[in-house]
């Protein structure tokens, strides 16, 4: 699992730095909820998440109790952020996510939700989303969580191709995956899966028969990542062994533009570097990351962030993580403590980069006006080699100037955001 | 008795020594043919260092060199050794024993009358032993040839020493057989050299000349000069001068080494002893020049002196690009005690400041360029090491290269390039093999000479360039390392030779140029293109990378356009972490040189100009 950053330690009682002040423009901005379940029951080899099973845990720290723990973080949030006069005038959006939430019973999912309610209250529409794996759901426990108010489940599907699941370490049958989305929508749940591409020894073939099994369950919202092998997990040892080999860029590449053909052409548009929705399915929680909107993680290991008046006097905002360990944030909760591991106070520079690193993957782009004068020069070269789309760049009317990217340059984002903070 | 009593001693004082009782005399023999050993051998029988406090006397010259702040290299040590009631002093001059300082064996030799010839029993006579060899008859020492090692139990002492007897001329059974190691036969060799090896000869009342063949700077004593006394006498306190510069200084201390510096009251025929004038730079001490008194000089010098000229030419630069002025800094000190060394600010698109330096050879440039990183704790990018081309324009113009990038571009009449002498000594079962390497580089083969059934001595003119790119490694590689080889330079040949360039997106990148025959220009293209392709990473567009003659491209290779530069996932947990890996990536960049619009991370330069292209490693000394 990643390594927390470093920062700076976290007071006691959560309080947030005395410059991040109440603010007209921020109050009726969207607000989101995250909340990281850290239990699996199995680690799979690629992942490297904050996740346990059941059996690494025990004492305060285990599934049983662990609603009623997520729940003192809320009320300690609650007062955290009236007490910086920062408590949202509601909740936008709220996403469960680990980890596997349903390996907790839904009733204690519903638990949470209903402490977020009761906290700041949940706006009108607003989108409460948990990821699921396929095999730890049944029509039933999906009923229970739409009856508890959550409006949304994203499926961890992977592949639908049993190699490529088995280098994974998935353990649910492909076959499973049209009727876990039949028994969501049913239960009047929008649907989200999960696909990873890029697995060692997938074939372009098998990955266009994963996309299009997707589809053809008729989900609305398809996110796919590329598999990056992370230092420290099983699969990052094979690999170094040489047990197991991973594809090289090019086949990466190839993978995603099949994705953006197949998903474009079934009617779902990307929104973002790797996700895809019908229009009006996009996932809203998702979305106020790269918007750079303020959040709460609840959860060990969760990270938060509480932006600031921009004033050039006092640091762009503050982001903190939770200590990772269930059993230790457990304990600081009980202690009436607040569990966070350490913060960091972004600096104007820091939180130019995160805006335009985050803002440039999504369709809207970013309005070049956040740009420094050194970044927009290099927006000419972006559209020139392809990167970054010609009119949008323009600007045309009332539109305003933004640097989207083109599939191109959604593959080369990291690079274009680098020429864009030069 | 080979250590002379006190009242023969008295007539081997420094200063007061008859010259028939001098013994001035070299060892030539190849690195690891046992001649420290030896020395140190001669060193104990001869009572200079005592038998059992041989160790503890090595580590206590240690500690004498830290007291008095002076490097006593053994360039010079003198010996007492009674033969036949007689005594006698012999001056043993170290030699140095690379073929890229062969103008300083030339002078040790020089200060020599015989020469003791060594040669391991086991492994017979070497290819830069024998080119030594044949300089020291060249110079009319007396050879004594000796057969090392034969307490070996893979020694073939009689078979090494027809081998000997061969080239010398004389009796195989007149090479003496000694180990060093055991002491066996040592006191034979002795006594052989006072027997044989030519008392010096002078005149003790002309005016003073003393032959320079060696010069050492010291950090405390300023440089320490190594001198053979060959006319008058040297004396404390007087004024001398240098007969090639006219520079004239106060001798503060004369003496000669045994083993550590014993200060005298001066050198007299045939001697050979240090010198001290406080002087701070060896340019002002040069090898080879004479030393004569200020008062009564000498009206001729000794004959044979020369300057030290650069063969071979390589870019430094510091990789990064603000150690420049240590870099300066750090050459301006080693020149103190390296006269061969010599450099020029150059500026290059790819590598930006550094310094153009000429060296001896390959020997000489790897010297100096671990002594800069070791010493001087510098971080350097060397270009492939170059020779000095003679260049003809149409119009008369006379332009010369030491750096491939000024080769000229316009009406080339004529190139001429510096050819070597070289000889290589073979086990007959590689004649062939070695045959074709020399044709592959160009040779034209002078002689072929059996020096027993399974030894053979090739000779060969060969272009210095050739050996400079990677000769040495190719002999060894193929004749399973048994193959030697030395080389003296040659004059020079005229030559189709061309400047290969090559091109990153079009733009020249400096560093890469190289001269080279115009039948190899194809090969070094494919080399290069092929080299860089793997080496700079994929850019956002696709990059040619091009040889080319000229205008005429030879070889391209293309980097492919990179296709994918991005993190799949990035929400609320991943966004601290994902902010730190783009910083990290955009510090990076400005570690990267811009060629054109082509971001070459310096490591790739280094990469480039390492591998293939690297300095032959020579591991002869």
């Amino acid at each position: 699992m990643p390594a927390l950053p470093p920062g700076v330690p976290v007071p006691d009682d959560g309080a947030l730095p005395a410059w991040v002040r109440p603010a007209a423009h921020v109050s009726d901005r969207p607000f989101g909820v995250y909340v990281h379940v850290p239990f699996c029951s199995v680690r799979c080899g690629y992942c490297d998440f904050n996740t346990y099973t059941a059996a690494e845990l025990g004492g305060g720290a285990n599934q049983a109790a662990y609603a009623g723990t997520a729940l003192r973080e809320v009320t300690l949030a609650g007062r955290v952020l009236a007490d910086a006069g920062r408590a949202p005038a509601a909740v936008s959006t709220v996403f469960f996510g680990g980890g596997t939430p349903t390996m907790l019973p839904a009733h204690d999912l519903a638990r949470v939700l209903d402490g977020v309610r009761d906290t700041w209250g949940l706006a009108d529409g607003a989108e409460v989303t948990t990821e699921a794996n396929p095999d730890s759901v049944t029509p039933e426990s999906l009923r229970v969580l739409a009856d508890a108010g959550f409006t949304r489940v994203s499926f961890g599907m992977q592949s639908a191709v049993p190699h490529v699941l088995a280098t994974l370490e998935r353990t649910h049958d492909p076959a499973r995956i049209p009727d876990v989305v039949r028994w969501a929508r049913d239960a009047g749940l929008d649907v989200s899966l999960d696909l990873i591409y890029g697995t060692p020894g997938e074939s372009l073939a098998d990955w266009r028969t994963s996309v299009e099994a997707a589809l053809a369950t008729g989900v609305d919202h398809v996110s796919a990542y590329a598999l990056v092998v992370e230092p420290g997990t099983k699969m990052a040892a094979q690999v170094r062994r040489g047990e197991v080999t991973l594809p090289d860029e090019d086949d990466q590449a190839a993978k995603y533009e099949l994705a953006d053909d197949l998903l474009t052409a079934a009617g779902l548009r990307w929104y973002e570097v790797s996700n895809w929705s019908r229009p009006g399915h996009e996932c809203r929680h998702n979305v106020g990351y790269w918007r750079g909107h303020d959040w709460w993680g609840v959860g060990p290991g969760a990270h938060s962030y509480v932006s600031a008046d921009d004033d050039g006097a006092h640091p762009a905002g503050v982001r903190w993580w939770n200590v990772k360990h269930p059993r230790a944030y457990a304990t600081r909760l009980e202690a009436g403590q607040s569990p966070g591991a350490g913060r960091e106070l972004l600096t104007a520079a820091e939180a130019h980069l995160e805006r335009v690193m985050l803002g440039v993957r999504l369709r809207e782009g970013l309005d070049l006006g956040v740009l420094t004068p050194s970044g927009r020069t290099s927006v000419a070269g972006l559209v020139a080699r392809g990167l970054l789309d010609g009119p949008a760049a323009v600007g045309a009317g009332d539109r305003p100037a933004r640097a989207v990217l083109t599939r191109r340059g959604r593959l080369l984002a990291d690079a274009v955001v680098r020429d864009l903070t030069s | 008795m080979p250590i002379p009593g006190p009242t023969l001693t008295a007539r081997i004082q420094p200063n007061a020594t008859a010259p028939e009782l001098i013994r001035n005399f070299c060892i030539i023999a190849h690195i690891d043919h046992g001649k420290s050993t030896l020395a140190d051998r001669m060193l104990q029988l001869t009572g200079v260092v005592e038998a059992r406090a041989m160790r503890a006397q090595y580590l206590d010259r240690m500690d004498i060199e830290r007291e008095r702040g002076i490097t006593i290299k053994s360039q010079a040590v003198r010996m007492p050794w009674e033969l036949d009631g007689t005594p006698h002093a012999l001056n043993m001059i170290d030699t140095p024993g690379h073929v890229d300082f062969t103008y300083e064996v030339s002078r040790s030799l020089a200060a020599c009358e015989g020469a003791v010839l060594l040669v391991d029993a086991a492994q017979g006579i070497e290819a830069q032993t024998l080119a030594n060899l044949y300089l020291a008859m060249e110079n009319d020492l007396e050879i004594i040839p000796v057969l090392n090692k034969i307490d070996l139990p893979a020694a073939q002492p009689e078979k090494y020493a027809e081998e000997l007897a061969n080239l010398v001329g004389g009796d195989p059974d007149d090479v003496l057989k000694v180990s060093g190691k055991t002491g066996a036969g040592v006191e034979a060799l002795l006594d052989r050299i006072v027997e044989r090896v030519p008392a010096p000869v002078g005149d003790a009342d002309a005016p003073a000349r003393a032959m320079i063949f060696d010069s050492v700077y010291d950090t405390y004593r300023g440089v320490v000069t190594y001198v053979r006394v060959v006319d008058g006498n040297l004396n404390p306190r007087e004024r001398i001068t240098m007969m090639s510069t006219r520079a004239s200084h106060e001798l503060l201390e004369i003496g000669v080494i045994s083993p550590e510096p014993n200060p005298t009251k001066g050198l007299g025929v045939g001697e050979v002893g240090y010198l001290i004038t406080g002087v701070k730079d060896v340019r002002q001490s040069k090898v080879g020049d004479t030393v004569t008194n200020l008062a009564k000089p000498a009206t001729d010098a000794l004959g044979g002196y020369s300057d030290p000229k650069p063969m071979v030419f390589s870019g430094l630069y510091p990789v990064d690009g603000s150690d420049y002025p240590d870099l300066r800094d750090a050459l301006d000190k080693l020149k103190l005690n390296d006269a061969a060394l010599n450099y020029e600010p150059e500026t290059s698109v790819a590598l930006g400041f550094g310094f153009r330096v000429g060296f001896l050879g390959l020997l000489h440039l790897e010297i100096v360029r671990e002594r800069l990183e070791r010493e001087f704790n510098l971080d350097l990018i060397s270009t492939a090491p170059n020779v000095i081309y003679d260049v003809t324009l149409e119009d008369g113009t006379e332009v010369k290269v030491t750096n491939p990038s000024e080769f000229p571009g316009g009406k080339i009449k004529e190139v001429r390039e510096p050819v070597v002498k070289a000889t290589i000594l073979t086990p007959s079962e590689f004649v062939g093999t070695v045959m074709g390497l020399c044709n592959e580089r160009r040779g034209v083969q002078l002689g072929m000479d059996y020096l027993s059934e399974d030894r053979v001595e090739l000779r060969y003119t060969l272009p210095l360039a050739e050996i400079v790119f990677d000769f040495f490694d190719q002999l060894k590689s193929r004749t399973r390392g048994y193959a030697s080889l030395d080389y003296e330079p040659s004059g020079e040949q005229t030559a189709d030779l061309v400047k290969v360039d090559i091109l990153l997106q079009g733009e020249q990148v400096d560093a890469f140029s190289a001269i080279v025959h115009r039948e190899k220009a194809y090969d070094y293209g494919v080399l290069m293109t092929g080299k860089l392709k793997e080496i700079i990473p994929r850019q956002q567009f696709e990059v040619p990378i091009q040889a080319a003659i000229g205008a005429r491209v030879i070889a391209r290779e293309t980097i492919r356009a990179m296709r994918k530069d991005v993190l799949a996932k990035c929400y609320g947990g991943d966004i601290s972490r994902k902010r730190k890996l783009l910083e990290k990536q955009k510090e990076g960049k400005k570690r990267m040189k811009n060629i054109g619009s082509v971001e070459v991370p310096k490591d790739a330069f280094i990469a480039a100009l390492s591998s293939d292209s690297a300095p032959a490693k020579d591991k002869k000394k």
